[in-house]
């Protein structure tokens, strides 16, 4: 055996390929995990984790210089001062924009897995089966039991914390303590029990924060900043919780630098034997062997690795031969809601900077309700008082003023929607083979966009989410809705669909390529449908059942 | 050392263009007084007395210069700002100067505390009436490029006024800054729980985070 040869190969580090990588180990694989970007190890190299507001000097603005250097990261939050370094390079990484797509990017160990929204939800039932329902897609080859099992497995090893509300349309976990709604918040979900009678609920999020002290990790300490890395390891990232369990096995080899450019596929064998590997600091190329290889690269990687592998056999790319392979690009979109103030609870305030809100769970064309669109969202959201900076437009000068704007000022609550995009097969991405990227590898390109009824949806969205905040009680309501494009939910789901049939899917039930089984993809390329509840959990829950399948399979030398 | 190697030596310590070379040439006094390209040390002096009539000291807590957010505003100037905005803010230095001439017949650093806050709060008259105006500007911007994917409304360069600039500066810089943070508001690194409901009663300050 060369030394370039495993038992499995790992592409990418996030949120699915650090669960591929523990549950490879864990199940004694001797596993190497390639990372096309730069280390980042836990704690120590979360150097901004420990400052003060005061020790940036554009206290987390952005320069115009960063400005220039990110012409598609400034479109949105995630340009700033304070984690700049966690976010792709868009001039090394550049991609063609047929359609708009905001496409953020972590191009490091532990992915986005260091940043994200940490938002943790199951999916039910009805969300596997809508597309079967309503003739969208195709259909998923699972259906809730199939997941049930790991997304407690994915739970208890994450630590999500979270209520046990008892409700269908968001079925409970096994959940750590919840963290505790504010008495403003309180307020509304109790108006929403007598408005709505179980109709519409509003409840507190569920987050990959952990409120108990868990396998080594500190329990939460309501810093609330979360995504320069947790020196408290207090939430679920791949170094934090993954990384940590795999490297623990013996059997974990992490190499950063290493852009896969291809899976190497054996036309004799129909099967993967390994990769292509480019050094992106020395520009060399590598191979590495496995009997299996987890592609979770994140969704339009993932798939941008396929469409370069096997392109002998199939030209465009291993997958390809369902003609889904890069279509039905799917995200949540989201920038669509409402706000306003609340009177009263001057007497009340709170203390910690919880880093969750509340949620209010999917009620749209369930239970008898129809629109003039399918499918449907949830929302996000909060209630807080304001501070100094709400009070800049009224704001006078002198004493007086700078001491009344030091106290805290009248509640607000705040609501944003995520909704359900439809699987479009003319939403795709594609290679274009005229642009190249830093080390010359040709780009994807994008020509996905929101279509008529996420338009409709969000007409909903914006005119929901003021009625209930009106009905809550809830004063000078303001509705906004913005940015209708793909991308900026940067939840990045499709282009390597499961399905039940390989003429119109790109992977099976398992997440193993039809054209070669031993490669999974198991990243939210797989996703058949999108639903509207935040999609990270479900990628761990389907990583793990993939990873033990993989597994057993190889014991029954059926890969 | 010639003067043009000072200041392309300022230019390349800052990382950043000769914008402020003409500026640089004809407005400073000695190359030791320039602080960056655009500002020089008496322009963060300047600015700092500004900053402490928008925000003084009072019992409370200490004022705007005490966090020294004039040097605050000149590194957000130099380096977040775009050329327009710069533009407006540096020649808003000059205006605010012969405004309170013309009123006071002495420059801004020689009137006394009463006086420039008179002119201060005159001034923010005039910014809020102006900022009006340039929220319709920015409204009609944004309708005139409606359904533009590529349009970004907080790109579009529509003046603002000077004051309303210094204003926004010297509240985002005094608030953050640890004398900010910590005296005028309250701050705590590292809360360790959460409280939801939190007794409060009036004159208990805000969190600064």
């Amino acid at each position: 055996m060369s030394a370039n040869t495993y038992d499995a190969i790992v592409i990418g580090s996030g949120i699915s390929g650090g669960w591929a990588a523990k549950e490879l180990t864990e199940k004694g694989l001797k596993t190497i995990m390639l990372e096309r970007g730069r280390n980042i190890e836990h704690i120590k190299d979360y150097v901004n984790a420990n400052k003060d507001p005061w020790e940036f000097p554009h206290r987390g603005g952005r320069t115009q210089k960063m400005i220039e250097d990110y012409p598609v990261l400034k479109r949105d939050y995630p340009l700033n001062e304070t984690n700049l370094d966690y976010w792709a390079n868009d001039k090394e990484s550049p991609y063609v924009e047929k359609k708009r797509f905001d496409w953020f990017r972590g191009y490091h160990v532990g992915g986005r897995s260091l940043m994200w929204g940490r938002q943790s939800y199951r999916w039910a039932d009805f969300n596997f089966e809508e597309n079967l329902k309503d003739g969208i897609g195709v259909d998923w080859p699972i259906r809730y039991k199939d997941l049930e099992q790991w997304y407690g497995y994915a739970e208890r090893f994450a630590g999500i914390s979270g209520n046990k509300d008892g409700l269908a349309v968001l079925p409970d976990g096994d959940f750590m303590p919840p963290m505790d709604m504010n008495i403003v918040e309180k307020d509304v979900a109790k108006r929403f029990k007598d408005i709505y009678k179980g109709a519409r609920n509003f409840v507190i999020g569920r987050t990959a924060n952990i409120t108990v002290p868990h396998n080594n990790r500190t329990n939460c300490q309501y810093r609330n900043k979360c995504w320069l890395g947790c020196p408290f390891g207090a939430y679920f990232s791949t170094q934090s919780a993954t990384l940590p369990a795999a490297m623990a096995t013996g059997k974990l080899t992490v190499r950063p630098w290493s852009i896969v450019t291809k899976i190497l596929y054996d036309k004799d064998t129909k099967k993967a034997k390994g990769v292509e590997v480019l050094d992106a600091e020395t520009n060399q190329t590598y191979e590495f062997f496995a009997k299996i290889v987890f592609v979770n690269a994140s969704a339009f990687n993932s798939t941008w690795i396929l469409m370069n592998s096997a392109t002998d056999i199939w030209p465009d790319g291993l997958g390809s031969s369902s003609g889904e392979l890069g279509h039905n690009v799917m995200d949540h979109h989201l920038n669509v809601g409402a706000g306003g103030t609340v009177e009263g609870f001057e007497d009340k305030y709170y203390f910690g900077r919880r880093a969750n809100g509340i949620y209010i769970p999917r009620y749209r064309n369930m239970n008898g309700d129809k629109r003039d669109y399918i499918r449907g969202f949830g929302y996000q959201g909060g209630a807080s008082r304001d501070g100094w900076g709400k009070q800049v437009a009224e704001m006078n000068i002198g004493g007086e003023f700078k001491d009344a704007i030091t106290e805290p000022g009248t509640w607000s609550m705040g609501i944003g929607g995520f909704g359900e995009t439809l699987p479009y097969h003319e939403n795709r991405i594609y290679l274009d083979k005229t642009v190249k990227d830093k080390w010359g590898l040709p780009v994807l390109a994008f020509d996905a966009e929101l279509k008529d009824n996420e338009l409709k949806m969000r007409k909903d969205m914006e005119s929901d989410a003021k009625e209930m905040l009106e009905a809550a009680g809830v004063k000078n309501v303001h509705t906004y809705s913005a940015n209708p494009y793909l991308g900026r939910g940067i939840h990045e789901m499709g282009t390597a669909r499961m399905g039940r049939d390989p003429k119109t899917s790109v992977l099976n039930g398992w997440n193993q390529v039809w054209d070669a089984k031993n490669v999974f993809v198991t990243d939210g390329a797989a996703m058949t449908s999108a639903a509207c509840q935040n999609p990270s959990l479900t990628y761990m829950a389907l990583t793990a059942r993939a990873a033990n399948y993989a597994v057993e399979e190889l014991k029954k030398n059926n890969l | 050392m010639n003067r043009r190697d000072a200041i392309s030596r300022v230019a390349l310590i800052m990382g950043g263009t000769v914008l402020g070379a003409e500026y640089f040439l004809s407005g400073c006094k000695s190359p030791n007084s320039q602080v960056s390209d655009l500002f020089s040390a008496d322009n963060i002096a300047f600015l700092n007395e500004v900053a402490d009539t928008i925000l003084p000291t009072t019992a409370g807590s200490p004022g705007a210069k005490a966090a020294n957010v004039g040097k605050f505003m000149a590194v957000m100037v130099q380096d977040c700002y775009k050329a327009f905005d710069q533009k407006t803010f540096l020649e808003g230095i000059t205006k605010l100067d012969e405004a309170s001439k013309k009123q006071f017949n002495s420059k801004f650093m020689d009137i006394t505390a009463a006086q420039r806050t008179e002119l201060l709060v005159a001034l923010d008259k005039e910014q809020k009436e102006f900022t009006k105006e340039r929220e319709k500007l920015v409204d009609a911007d944004k309708l005139k490029h409606k359904g533009e994917p590529f349009y970004f409304a907080n790109e579009a360069e529509i003046p603002n006024h000077y004051f309303r600039l210094m204003k926004e500066l010297t509240l985002l810089g005094y608030f953050t800054s640890e004398i900010g943070a910590t005296k005028a508001l309250r701050y705590i690194a590292v809360p360790g729980h959460y409280d939801g409901n939190l007794p409060y009663k009036k004159g208990d300050k805000a969190w600064a985070t």
